[in-house]
């Protein structure tokens, strides 16, 4: 058994991609070795800045010989046949054996592949590795035309076991593989050379290079919560920004430096974005205040003067950035005190929103119409809802939001606030944006909501009326996330809304039914993730449905009752009624939908499915019309056990034309009844 | 940091000794208004084909927009980039570079420098590249770049390219906390002069003109002008009447790329250009930039020796 290292050794590769970087190392190194014949016991991969590194233990030390057998051409073929087998084959005719077979007797060939050592494999494994790495972008260097995501600079590849350590020939454009390496590029710069993992790592360590991330994000959490714990502050948690940071060091340090009194002042989150954003500092708060008033930064080196000269830079930095904060920040106040948020919604005249959809203000004002129209509808004040759209979009102008905009609606929920603006109001400017994405909350205080909807509708039938709709990957307006946005605030909200009246109202000119077909697309990629499948929205759905919790709540009452035996089987029963009668339909030119006549029944089954019709159509009806669906479902489902009966004791289309008619028509009955509860023809399977 | 520089001028003079000495061109500055050292012919058309090439110089900048009048601490609309580039890119370029910011008295041992992830792309050049953006102690010091296309060429072989901010470079190094108090030459000099002495009128000046004062119907023509001239000089036989040579008017035809360029900015400062004629521009220019470079590749500048 050998042990396999491997380490690709480049120029500075992006955080973000060294998590996937070293999965699929793993993946493919290993895959290839097992589809070449080689077994492993373990393996496990790593990334640090510059490099990706690959451990395989219990390697196997090479591959089985491998023997195939091939029949040939029959024993007296022409000579033309034996001579393309042999080339075929690699053989000559003495490696032939003469077997019988079906009709007389024909040539055998058995192919033997021997194995290979381990050594050769893995330096043709790690070639096409590095050849076909899947990076989100590559690029080429200097002369040549490898691809890496940044210059690859040395290969390591060395195989080892008890007896000692050879390294893997292997040569690509011009890399040479070897058994060396080097630290930190300032604290450990010579070269070393690794015989195994155990060290390599551990020369790694002296050279000052920590190789797993994990340990990396640990240290730097730990000295992080002790230097804040130290001075009675704590470290506001950040795991995505922890393991970015960590992916910029390889030997990380920990510093910790002070906010100024002059900033404490701004919200927590402009203090935040611009640290973390432009920084990748970690915010630390006094857990007494609430307030930030500190920051974590992680350098890649032991400063000799003990970091003193890179705190400073990185507080003149900071300083700079809360400068402009903080100036921002107080000319908008200015603005807001002097002409109102109002005031500062006016500029949004000069800005376009789309060419064809006019301005902000433009769009301001349709949102405004549009929020009053819903806001009866989600419980909400109509007139808090227009005072909201109109300073919604009102920070948009401000020079925070323009220096930073991914503040945009927090930013206007402080302004709002400061202008003088109810809370709901001031919290639906925040929230109207919302949901963003899948994972976002979704509003529920009926003013955001009845603003997050007509922002969105406005949105929706403004893009469709110019015919601007999304098309395969491209969506450039976000209006899926649009649309997905509308039925979450719908289903998370319970809202009974007419969305197509809605649509004809945000604008005119927008093809109502085709954006219908749009939301009922979307409605059914939300259901399918959320478990129903798509022909069971199906058979909820027509063109004309406008209610989508409706839909929701009938779909999911028929995938639950489908997951129950009689569902699933009275859907058989369902499909095997409404064949029999297309098909007679088909065949007898007629339309058998009416007079099924209980008195023309013979077989106690067929009675008994009179019967229990009846009784299903006496619950469903006034269950459809509670939006009961879960009694409606189920009792379509009880019709299972009288159908099934039905079907095993009488035949429908009997030689008496009078009971095949009356049969028939009692088929056309089920057929009546469980569509009502939903359209079964629809589902699959 | 025991060897200081004092001025902006010795960070500057520091820069052009240490490229000379790894065998650089010192460049001058181009002679024409462009939005950054990338524009220089030495930069944008010299990256193209696969003549091997290496040069530095000092490239006086202007991005209209980011005028202040003279008053913010960090922003000019006029400034320079100091602009290095090596073709082929040599395989110990960072180290090049890391002895560049030794040069002008960065101390490695006491310093956090980081090469963080950042793309480049000119949508106005055709160009894009892979690289970093350089972080000292957490402020963004240069780009570094492997430029893999231009004016919608590969590049082969790829040239590696250093961009450093003097201005912001300088201020970090000097302990500067507003550009305008920056001493341009040694504040022992019998005549110190600040940035800000030089610069600040200038600043005012020009923020007055770039964001309210510049004629936008003549620059509308401008460009026109400049898009026609491009082409038409690109459009002419490539046997010259009076010599009966081959000269094929690149470099000619890319001044007027680069002018569009300006006059570009210039009309977005006014304010004149609305989102959707904006990515129209862009692309208008890039086609010229793609015109120029098509052009380029063909002539003997192009090609190794």
């Amino acid at each position: 058994m050998k042990e396999l290292l491997i380490e690709l050794f480049s120029e500075e590769i992006p955080a973000r991609m060294q998590g996937k970087a070293s999965g699929d190392l793993k993946t493919l190194v290993t895959d290839g070795l097992v589809e070449a014949g080689l077994t492993y016991a373990s393996a496990a991969a790593f990334a640090t800045p510059r490099r990706l590194a690959l451990v395989i233990e219990g390697l196997s030390e090479a591959s089985q010989e491998s023997r195939e057998e091939r029949k040939g051409p029959k024993v007296g073929a022409p000579e033309k046949a034996i001579e393309g087998f042999l080339r075929s084959t690699g053989l000559t005719m003495d490696d032939l054996q003469v077997r019988p077979d079906k009709k007389g007797e024909a040539y055998f060939a058995t192919i033997v592949t021997p194995g290979r050592g381990a050594a050769e494999i893995v330096a043709e494994v790690l070639e096409k590795t590095i050849r076909t790495f899947p990076w989100p972008k590559s690029m080429r260097w200097g002369s040549g035309s490898l691809r890496w995501v940044r210059p690859l600079h040395s290969i390591l590849c060395v195989l080892s076991d008890e007896g000692g350590a050879e390294v893997v020939p292997l040569e690509l454009d011009g890399l040479v593989a070897g058994d060396r390496t080097q630290g930190h590029r300032f604290m450990g710069p010579a070269a070393f050379s690794a015989q195994s993992f155990e060290d390599y790592e551990a020369k790694l360590k002296t050279a000052r290079v920590i190789l797993r991330p994990d340990a990396r994000a640990e240290a730097i959490w730990h000295d992080a919560t002790h230097l804040a714990f130290a001075k009675g502050l704590e470290v506001v948690e950040d795991n995505g920004l922890l393991a970015e940071v960590a992916g910029l060091v390889e030997w990380p340090v920990v510093l910790m430096g002070g906010i100024e009194d002059e900033f404490l002042g701004l919200p927590p989150e402009v203090l935040q974005t611009s640290m973390k954003e432009h920084q990748k500092f970690f915010s630390v708060k006094n857990p007494k205040t609430g307030r930030i008033e500190a920051w974590v930064t992680v350098a890649n080196i032991e400063a000799e003067d003990g970091g003193a000269a890179i705190l400073a830079g990185n507080s003149r930095v900071l300083r700079a950035r809360l400068s402009d904060a903080k100036f921002f920040w107080d000319n908008d106040l200015r603005e807001i005190r002097d002409r109102g948020l109002a005031g500062m919604a006016e500029g949004l005249a000069n800005v376009t929103f789309q060419s064809k959809l006019g301005s902000q203000a433009d769009r301001v004002a349709r949102i405004e119409a549009l929020a009053r129209l819903i806001a009866p509808m989600v419980g909400a004040e109509a007139e808090q809802a227009a005072e909201a759209a109109r300073i919604a979009k009102a920070d948009l102008r401000s020079e925070m939001v323009g220096e930073f905009p991914e503040l945009q609606g927090l930013m206007g929920r402080y302004y709002a606030a400061e202008g003088g603006h109810a809370p709901e109001v001031a919290a639906a400017v925040q929230e109207h944006y919302a949901p963003l994405g899948p994972s976002d909350d979704v509003p529920t205080a009926p003013v955001s909501v009845a603003l997050a909807l007509a922002d969105k509708l406005d949105t929706l039938a403004g893009f469709w009326a110019i015919d601007e709709k999304p098309t395969g990957s491209k969506d450039p307006f976000a209006l899926r996330r649009a649309a997905l946005g509308v039925i979450r605030l719908i289903l998370a909200n319970d809202l009974r809304l007419p969305l197509d009246e809605l649509i004809g109202q945000a604008n005119r000119g927008a093809d109502m039914a085709d954006l219908m077909r749009f939301f009922h697309e979307r409605l059914k990629v939300h259901l399918r993730d959320a478990g129903v499948p798509h022909d069971v929205i199906d058979a909820c759905l027509t063109k004309e449905s406008a209610d989508l919790a409706l839909v929701t709540a009938r779909a999911k009452a028929l995938a639950d009752v489908l997951k129950t035996d009689d569902g699933e089987n009275l859907v058989q029963g369902f499909k095997r009624a409404n064949n029999i009668l297309s098909q007679a339909e088909a065949a007898d030119g007629v339309e058998y939908s009416f007079g099924a006549d209980p008195k023309f029944a013979e077989e106690a089954e067929e009675k008994a499915l009179f019967a229990a019709l009846d009784a299903a159509e006496a619950k469903i009806t006034p269950a459809l019309e509670a939006e009961d669906y879960a009694a409606a479902m189920s009792a379509m489902a009880a019709l299972r056990a009288p159908i099934d009966a039905f079907f095993e004791a009488v035949q429908v289309n009997a030689d008496n034309q009078l009971l095949r008619r009356n049969r028939l028509n009692l088929l056309s009955r089920i057929r009546s009844v469980c569509l009502a509860a939903a359209d079964l023809t629809r589902l699959e399977g | 940091m025991a060897d200081r520089p004092r001025s902006f001028q010795e960070i500057i003079l520091r820069l052009q000794t240490y490229w000379s000495g790894q065998g650089c061109a010192i460049l001058q500055p181009y002679d024409m208004e462009v939005g950054a050292g990338t524009f220089h012919p030495a930069t944008t058309l010299r990256a193209l084909g696969d003549r091997a090439w290496a040069a530095a110089y000092v490239q006086p900048s202007r991005r209209p927009t980011d005028g202040r009048y003279g008053e913010n601490p960090n922003r000019l609309q006029h400034y320079y980039q100091y602009q290095v580039i090596l073709k082929p890119s040599p395989p110990d370029l960072q180290a090049l570079y890391l002895g560049s910011l030794e040069a002008i008295g960065i101390d490695m041992a006491n310093h956090d420098i980081r090469f963080v992830e950042d793309d480049w792309e000119s949508p106005t050049l055709g160009a894009w590249g892979l690289g970093w953006e350089v972080w000292c102690d957490g402020m963004e010091v240069s780009q570094f770049t492997y430029f893999q296309q231009v004016g919608g060429h590969d590049c082969h072989p790829v040239s590696g390219e250093l961009t450093y901010g003097l201005e912001r470079l300088a201020m970090y190094v000097l302990g500067a906390e507003h550009v305008m108090e920056m001493p341009f030459n040694d504040p022992q000099s019998p005549i110190p002069l600040t940035y800000g002495d030089i610069f600040r009128q200038t600043e005012e000046e020009y923020s007055r003109h770039n964001f309210d004062a510049a004629d936008t119907e003549k620059l509308l023509g401008d460009f026109e002008r400049a898009e026609a001239e491009c082409h038409a000089l690109l459009s002419l036989p490539e046997e010259d009447p009076k010599t009966g040579k081959r000269i094929v008017l690149a470099h000619p035809a890319y001044d007027q790329c680069i002018k569009a360029s300006h006059i570009f900015n210039l009309l977005d400062a006014r304010g004149v250009i609305s989102v959707t004629e904006r990515q129209a521009y862009i692309g208008r220019v890039r086609a010229l930039a793609k015109a120029c470079a098509d052009a380029f590749v063909t002539t003997d500048a192009a090609k190794a020796a």
